[in-house]
This record gives structure tokens, sequence and C-alpha cells, in this order.
């Protein structure tokens, strides 16, 4: 009844309203598009066995969408991360990654930590045809050899190889060349792979095994088996442990007195600040491999601007202080990843692969570049010797001078101090 | 006609469940799925010499992992098919639940459950120091393509754990419901008794340990090809141990229903928990719903509901 | 490659590590042996007591086996709590074994994933001046992290025993599981003691649980392995005998040296429950049992 009496006035009224939101609605839509944020999903381990470092490499992530939002995002649109907690457990990874997948469509997927969670997944990548990058697990796609696999931790093509790599290359220098070795490791993935390179360079460099053991991880005491080892008398002693084991074998060859030449190499734990502070200046003279220390010869590209951040927000998150082992990788491996998008202006999976598979990237780790296996072209595998510890401190792992970097060549940083035994006085 | 009931019921539930694959639509539904339909199998296993007979089994971990660990011997030496798999499976694991009787079930109940628990340890032990099937570090295995009908893995695996645990069902509704179900209530209730009134005590235990056995190690053979890594770590793990005996408990310990009932509420509780909330809250709270369960409703829900009812009928 | 000085070492190290097993096991020496009460998880208690040990040395720079002592009337409390919840829960005796095991089971489950929350899931040490120090007799070196868990050990499974034969209590205790009719004619109530001497195998926990985290580093699973190793100890040394305990004890710890140094660690753990599932076969009784 309003209707008729006003025509004219309201339907032109009407009229306009309409076509006003129309229009709004047709600027407000693709503006809605553009906001539609690009997701990269994963699993990571916030609960469980791995969950220190899960909880530290999900934290570098995060770092890494804000630093790309704050710049305006991946072609034009906010990066999402997308996760839920694997809790360290390979059975609980195919039903994350097609919830991922099917439920929450995400863009782009990036793997857990981890080899034991990386292996559930790569069914599913080639199933689907996906790029997957991986975040430090050990010779994964060596049976399934998937190209569009990328693995962001540094020991290059040859995993087992290039880790000990320079501890041998260190210990063949010396002068008189060590004859003997021992080989002793954790019964476990890790230590397995590590023991299995070690062997290989033992013979290629000529040192005579003359130990060769592995322990189960709940060993209580470590007495026995280093003074299994100290009865062979060994001039080399080369461990692959995790960090309980690491604690309890550098306790025990303290309590025992171990007199090799060298000794460590493959020790995982001796990377994070809570064993370091707690053996303080027993490590002394322990040789071992790292990815990062804060040596003057290895300034990369905005490391130390993330370390200053992700340092002020450790303590709070009870996550390792220092960070220098998982985070600035677990930065790079989806920093590497939005390079390549942002390269490509893609969001397809091959295309996107592609590129990855045939450039150099420019990382807050340096530069990466991948081999056809997935791995690091070149091995980076650090070989440190720790010196100058006093007591417990964590501020002296902040600075150089305390992990001296020996292997590779152009990042040397220092000189070994050997025998072993000179330097525990 | 009765005791053919279960078995149409059985083959209608499978026909449904492989359709619903065919519609398509969401796979995470079938990877969820599998998880709650494993531990139907695991809670019922562990409820026929639990609840049925009154022996608590703390290693339910050592006949899954036998069941995985058999089907991961059978694809790496003679890349055998997954029905082969799971017959094979659930046979090892019969035998261990067999053997493992025959060594304490003489014994009292309680040196029964404390020999499982060692022999969830040993059993480890032994696989970490196997190189064949990987040792400690494990082995992945590639999975051959699924069979035509299917549309994908995820649906085959879903498919064929739906046939397992309708059929686990089936098998414990019928020893229920049968003399051996006699038996072993009679047990439960009073061994000394039965023993007197001429109840074969110790044939009718090692049938449940071995029936239970088989039935864990049959939930086992198909996680090779679900998770495609088996490790030591995982297939151990005490999750298995907790859940199969905290479903009964909680779903209720007389009947079938009790543990079907139990495995599909922990089960999705806990799946829904790893895609939200996903933290360690949530198997702090299966602990405290175990014990308040066991303290205060030791018939579980399936015995809270027919309370219920005796109340309403009055 | 048997020399004579690993083996001697192998064996005296069994020994210390054997006074410490002792520690560990009086708990259920008391709970399962005197009182049938299948405590399976007295391990995740004296865990606890190596948790309360790290935080006491890590915030106040307690010594642990200073936390040990001092928190032992806390654990006996707790230990009398726990036992009220047990015997409001489960009195009949039929019922008793299957829900009663359960129990236990939860109770091991809740602390081990409390414990977990609290502290996550890294290894845990503790700080004190002799661990790390060790002397030599000749070829055969003794370090002190071994020796004084070991010493303590035996010291608390003396006074266990001495308090068990001599006082009213303590044969009050024994005499509970033998004849608990008997006890009641005499005007003692043997609720009261049950609940007295499963209180006291908790106390234990507390101590033993220091001594623990004095041997090595831990972290909130490992009561698992130690529950197994437990119970043959138990087994072994029979039921209701202290000093069995400490026999079984001494002999398993050197066994799993023996078996570490020589056939390689990796089949240690196999070793107490390989000797668990002998001796139920061979002779369920153990050495010293009834």
């Amino acid at each position: 009844m309003a209707w008729s009496g006003t025509s004219g006035t309201w339907r032109r009224v009407v009229g306009t309203a309409l076509i006003a939101v129309v229009a709004l609605g047709m600027v407000w839509a693709p503006a809605a598009r553009a906001a539609d944020p690009i997701k990269i999903g994963f699993g990571m381990a916030l609960t469980g066995a791995l969950a220190g470092n899960g909880k530290a490499a999900l934290m570098a992530m995060k770092m890494w969408a804000e630093d790309v939002n704050k710049k305006g995002g991946l072609l034009g649109r906010p990066v999402e991360l997308v996760y839920y907690d694997d809790q360290t457990k390979p059975a609980a990874v195919p039903g994350i990654y097609t919830k991922l997948l099917d439920v929450d469509k995400v863009n782009f997927i990036v793997s857990g930590y981890g080899t034991n969670v990386i292996a559930p997944l790569m069914p599913i990548a080639v199933e689907r045809k996906l790029l997957v990058m991986g975040l430090f697990g050990m010779a994964n796609n060596e049976k399934i050899k998937y190209k569009n696999y990328f693995q962001i931790m540094p020991s290059g093509p040859q995993p087992a190889l290039g880790w000990s790599q320079g501890f041998f290359e260190v210990a063949a220098m010396q002068q008189p060349k060590p004859q003997t070795i021992a080989l002793v490791g954790a019964d476990a993935e890790y230590p397995h792979n590590a023991l299995e390179g070690a062997r290989e360079h033992a013979k290629h460099y000529g040192f005579k095994v003359v130990y060769d053991g592995k322990y189960p991880p709940s060993t209580v005491d470590y007495t026995p088996i280093i003074r299994a080892i100290k009865a062979t008398n060994p001039d080399l002693v080369y461990v692959a442990s995790y960090p309980p084991d690491t604690a309890g074998i550098i306790q025990a060859a303290q309590e025992v007195g171990l007199p090799a030449k060298m000794f460590g190499g493959g020790m995982v734990g001796l990377q994070f600040a809570a064993l370091q502070t707690k053996l303080g200046a027993k490590l002394n003279g322990v040789v071992n491999y790292e990815f990062y220390v804060p040596e003057p010869t290895l300034k990369f590209e905005g490391i130390n601007e993330f370390l200053a951040r992700y340092q002020a927000q450790a303590e709070k998150a009870g996550v390792d202080p220092l960070g220098h082992y998982i985070p600035p990788f677990a930065y790079a491996y989806v920093q590497i990843l939005g390079q390549a998008v942002e390269a490509t202006k893609s969001l397809d999976q091959a295309k996107v692969a592609e590129y990855i598979q045939t450039h150099e990237f420019s990382t807050i780790v340096g530069k990466v570049k991948f081999a056809p296996n997935g791995e690091w072209a070149k091995s980076r595998v650090l070989m440190v010797q720790f010196q100058n510890i006093q007591g417990s401190d964590v501020a002296q792992f902040k600075k150089a001078g305390t992990r001296v970097v020996l292997y590779p060549q152009e990042s040397k940083s220092g000189t070994l101090i050997y025998p072993y035994t000179k330097a525990q006085k | 006609m009765r005791k053919t009931v279960p078995l149409w019921v059985m083959l209608a539930v499978v026909l449904a469940a492989f359709l619903l694959t065919r519609l398509g639509g969401n796979r995470y539904i079938y990877f969820a799925g599998y998880f709650v339909l494993q531990y139907i199998v695991l809670a019922t296993a562990w409820n026929v010499l639990g609840g049925y007979t009154g022996y608590v089994n703390f290693g339910t971990a050592a006949f899954f992992a036998t069941g995985a660990y058999t089907a991961l011997a059978l694809i790496l030496a003679f890349k055998a098919t997954l029905p082969v798999q799971i017959l094979a499976g659930g046979l090892t694991a019969g035998l261990l639940g067999l053997g493992i009787g025959y060594l304490t079930l003489r014994l009292r109940g309680v040196f029964f459950s404390i020999a499982t628990l060692a022999l969830s340890v040993v059993l480890q032990t032994v696989v970490s120091n196997w190189a064949y099937v990987g040792g400690g570090r494990g082995l992945s295995i590639i999975r051959p393509k699924a069979p035509e009908l299917f549309a994908g893995h995820a649906e085959y695996l879903f498919v064929v754990m739906v046939l397992l645990a309708a059929g686990s069902v089936a098998l414990a509704w019928w020893i229920e419901n049968s003399w051996l179900g006699r038996g072993l209530a009679a047990i439960r209730d009073n061994e000394e008794a039965a023993e007197c009134m001429g109840v074969p005590t110790l044939r009718l235990k090692l049938f449940a340990t071995t029936a239970s056995g088989f039935l864990m190690g049959v939930a086992g053979t198909p996680f090779p090809y679900y998770v495609t890594l088996v490790e030591p770590g995982s297939v151990f793990s005490l999750d298995y141990a907790v859940n199969s005996l905290a479903m009964p408990m909680i779903g209720g310990t007389t009947t079938w229903v009790g543990p079907v009932v139990g495995a599909i509420l922990l089960g999705t509780a806990q799946q829904v928990a790893t895609v939200t909330i996903s933290s360690e809250l949530n198997l702090l709270i299966v602990g405290i719903v175990l014990v308040a369960f066991v303290m205060l409703a030791p018939q579980g829900i399936v015995g809270l509901v027919q309370r219920l009812f005796h109340r309403r009928s009055r | 490659m048997v020399s004579l000085d690993l083996l001697l070492n192998a064996i005296v190290a069994g020994i210390l590590l054997g006074g410490f097993y002792a520690a560990v096991s009086l708990g259920i020496s008391v709970s399962f042996g005197l009182l049938d009460i299948v405590n399976i998880a007295h391990p995740a208690f004296v865990i606890l007591g190596s948790y309360t040990a790290y935080a006491m040395n890590r915030f106040f720079d307690f010594d642990p086996l200073l936390t040990g002592l001092l928190f032992t009337p806390i654990f006996y409390a707790l230990g009398e709590v726990v036992y009220r919840l047990y015997y409001m829960g489960f009195e009949r005796k039929g019922e008793e074994s299957l829900r009663g095991l359960v129990f236990f089971f939860g109770m091991l489950f809740i602390i081990e994933v409390a414990l977990l929350l609290a502290y996550g899931v890294d290894y845990r040490m503790i700080e004190a001046r002799y661990v790390g120090q060790s002397f030599h007799i000749g070829v055969v070196g003794i370090a002190f992290r071994l020796l004084l868990p070991c010493l303590v050990g035996l010291m608390v499974t003396v006074a266990l025993h001495l308090f068990l034969s001599k006082t009213f209590y303590g044969r009050a205790i024994k005499a509970v599981s033998q004849d608990s009719q008997a006890l009641r004619l005499m005007g003692v109530n043997p609720v009261k003691i049950k609940r007295i001497a499963f209180a006291l195998s908790i106390a234990t926990a507390s101590l033993a649980g220091a001594l623990l985290i004095l041997i090595g580093p831990v972290e909130p699973s490992i009561g698992r392995e130690y529950i197994g190793r437990v119970f043959a100890i138990v087994v072994l040394g029979g039921m209701g005998s202290i000093s069995g305990t400490l026999a079984a004890a001494v002999i398993l710890g050197v066994v799993e040296s023996l078996t570490s140094t020589f056939s390689g660690p990796s089949w240690a753990p196999a070793v107490s429950f390989g000797i668990l599932l002998v001796v139920l076969a061979v002779r369920p009784a153990g050495l010293f049992g009834r």
C-alpha cells in the first residue's frame, strides 16, 4: 500500500539502494578473494618424544609467516599456517594430512619434524603428486626416489656419509695419523645410519675398527660400555647417540677416564642449551657435529635478527633458549617454499617443485641448492670442538669461541686441540 | 536360525561400508574411522579374556605388534596379500596367547597379568634386535596398489577394518551365548567353585587367551599398509594397552556391547582431540575417567543404562 | 674377550646396582609380598620421588638424599590416601583382583601423564658434588654415583627388616598376611595394619626415587622398565621375604651387568623379564618364599 502511494520516489530510493548494494558487492567480493589466505598445512610434534624441537620449529615457522605477511603476503595474499599435533606418532600422520588436504583444503603441505613422521607422509604425497618440504628426516626418499621431495637438513646427497665426513677428515689430518677407532651408538634409526656412514669412512681413511657396538636407549649405566671401549685402546671414538645417552656417555667417560685422541662425532643433544649447561666444562675437547654455530665464519643473511627474535621468545615458550639447531632450518624450509611460490607466481605443485629443483636459494642458513634425490647438493654438516667452556652459564654459548668450527675448510674458525686429553685440563 | 543372525548382520554392515566408500566424499572419515574400528577389535578382544573370564591382559601391544610384524615379514618375504597376512598374523598372535597362557594360567591371575607386561617388553627387545624387519629403527614399505574395487588405500583399509570389527564382535557374541561363555563366566565369578563343579577351567582359559590373542593380532595386521612405517616404538606403544583396557571398562565388560560402546566413545573423542585441542591432556583424561569408572561404575556404561531401565520398569 | 678386570668390574657394578634395585623393590615386597595388593603403580611413585628430588634440587639446591628423607612422611601420607581409595572401591575379594589391578594401572598412567604435562619428555638430571667422582680398588672402579644408592638401599632394607621383625606394628603386618582372623582376635584392626603397611611401601618410594635420579637421568616413562625388574625381583626372592628381595635384587643386578658388558647392552631389558617368566614357570614360590 505504501508502495502505490509514494511510488516514484520510493522506487527510485530502493533502486539506488539495490544498485549500491550490488556495486559494493562487486567491489567487496574480489577484495574478499584477495584476502583469501594461502594455507600451508602440516603436523608438528607438540607433544611426545620430539616435542621440544617440534615446538621450537613451530615458533620459527610462525615467525616466517609473520615476516611474509608484514611484507604483503605471498602473491598478494596472506599466509596462514594450519597445523595439528602429531604427538610424534607415525600412526597419526595419515589422518592428519588427509584432514589437511580434504577438509581444510590447504594449498601446500610441509612435513613434521623427524624421520618417523615423514615416512608415512611420503605415500600420500606420491599418490596425490604433492610437493613436500621435509624437516630433518634421514633417508626418507632413499627407496621411493620421489622427485618432489626436498629436505632441509644439510647432510648432503649421501646423508649417512656427509654426517661424519668432517670428523674423519679432521682426524686424518692429525700427525701422527690415528690408527684405530671405536664405534658405538644407540640401537635406533639415526645412530644406525650414522654408524654405517662412519664404517665406510673408517675403511676409506684406513682406520682399524677395534670396537663396534650398540646399546638399548633405555640403558641406565654407561660405565660398562666405556670400560669395554677403553679396553680396546682406540685412538678415535665415534659416538652416535641421543640426548639421554649423550649425557650418560660423557659422564661415564669422565668417571672411567677415556684416553682417546678424539672423542665425539655424532652425539645429538650437545646442540641444545639443556645439555650444554648441564655438562658445562666436561664438554671441553669433545668434537661433535653442528648445523649452525654463532661463529664469525657463518654470517648468513638474516640469521642474527632471527636468533635475537627467537631467543627473546624462547624462555617463555619453554623451548631451547639458544635456537641454533632446528629453528633456523624450520624457518628456511618454509622460506624456500615461499620464495619459489613468489618466483613462479603459481600454486601449482609441479611448477613450484620444478623451480625448487633447478634453483639456488638464499636463506637464513645460507645458500641452499638441492640434489636430484631431494637432499642438499653439497653436505654442510659442521664439525666443531667445544673449547673454553667455564661453568654452566648459557650466555657463553650464544657467543663465538665456545664451539670452534674445524670443518668444512671454508667455515673454519679455529684449531683443533689434539689429543682430547689435552683439552680436558 | 538364531545362530546365523549375526552372520547376516555382519555381511550387511560390510556391504554398507563398501557402498559408503563408493559414494566418494571426504577421505578423512576413512582414516579416522579406521582408528575407531581398530579399537573395536582390540577392545572386544581384550574383553573376551578380561570381561568374560576375569584375567587382565596388560600386554595388548605384544599381540598387536605380533600381528603387525608377521604381516611385515610376509610382505618382505613373499609380497603376501592382505587376507593372507591377516590370517597369518592372527594365527601367530593366537599361538603366542596359547603359549603365554600355558606358562602362567595355572598360577594366580595376578601372575598372568604381570607376565603379559613382561611379554611386551621382551618381545619389543627381540624385535628391536631383528634386523630383517628393521630392528630398532623400523622399516618403511611401499604398499602395492589397492584392489580394483576400491577408490584408494583409505577406502580399502577402512572396509577391511569394518569386516574385522564386525567379525570380532560376531565372534564375541557367539562366545558369550554359547556354553563357552557360561564356562568363562563361571571362572570369572569364582574359579575354585567352577573347578569343583567340573568346569574344564584350564582349557577354557587357554581358549580365551588364544581367541583374544588371535583377534588382537588380526587388528595389527593392516598396520603396515596403514602407516607404511613399522617401528617398535609406535607398534608397542602403551596407548594400545591402556585403550584396549579402558574401553571395555568404561563401556561395560559383561557383554559384547560394552567394548563397542567404549571404543566408539573413547576412540572418537581421541580422534577429535587430535585435530582440535591436540594435547596430552587427552591422555590424562583417559586415565582419570578409567579410574573413576573402575571405582564408581564397575559395570560400565552398559551397566548404568541397565540400572536405569530396571528403575523405570518398577 | 673375557678379560678379568672387565669381568670384575661388571660384577661389582652389578652388585652395586642390585643394592639400588632392592631399594626400589622394597615397596612391592611389602604391598604385593605381604599384603597381596598388586600395586603396579609403585614404579610411578618412585619416579614421582625422582621428580620431587629434581625440583628441590633445581629450585632450592637441596641434595637429593636430603629431599628423599624429608619427603618420606609426605609419601607416607599419600600412601594412606591411596590405600583408603583402594579399600573403599574394592572390598570384596572376588572383584578385587581384576578391578584392583586396573585401578593401579590407571594410577600408573595418571602419574606418568601428569609428570609429562608438568615436565615434558626431556630427561632430567641433578647436580651433586659426588656425582661423577669415583675411586679405584685395584682394577675395579667404583663410582660414587652407584655406591651411595647401594649403601642407602642396603640401609633401608635392613631398617625395614628390623622393623618387620622387632616392632609390634611390624610383626602385626607380617601377621595380617598370614592370619588376619587371629589378629582381630588379638584386638588389632587388620585394616589399619594394612593401611600402615601400604603407606610404608609408598613411603619407600620417596627415597628410592631420589636414588634413581642420582644414578642417571629420568623421564616420566622409565617407570615402565622398572615394573618388570621390580616384580621379577620380588617373585624371584619369594613373596613376603625382605632378605629374599635383597638377594634377588643383587642377582638381577649382576646378571644384567654381565649381559650388558658381554652380550651387548641391547639384551639387558629382556633379562629381568626372562628371569621372571622362567621363575614363574619353574618355581613360583621363589628362592626364600613360603
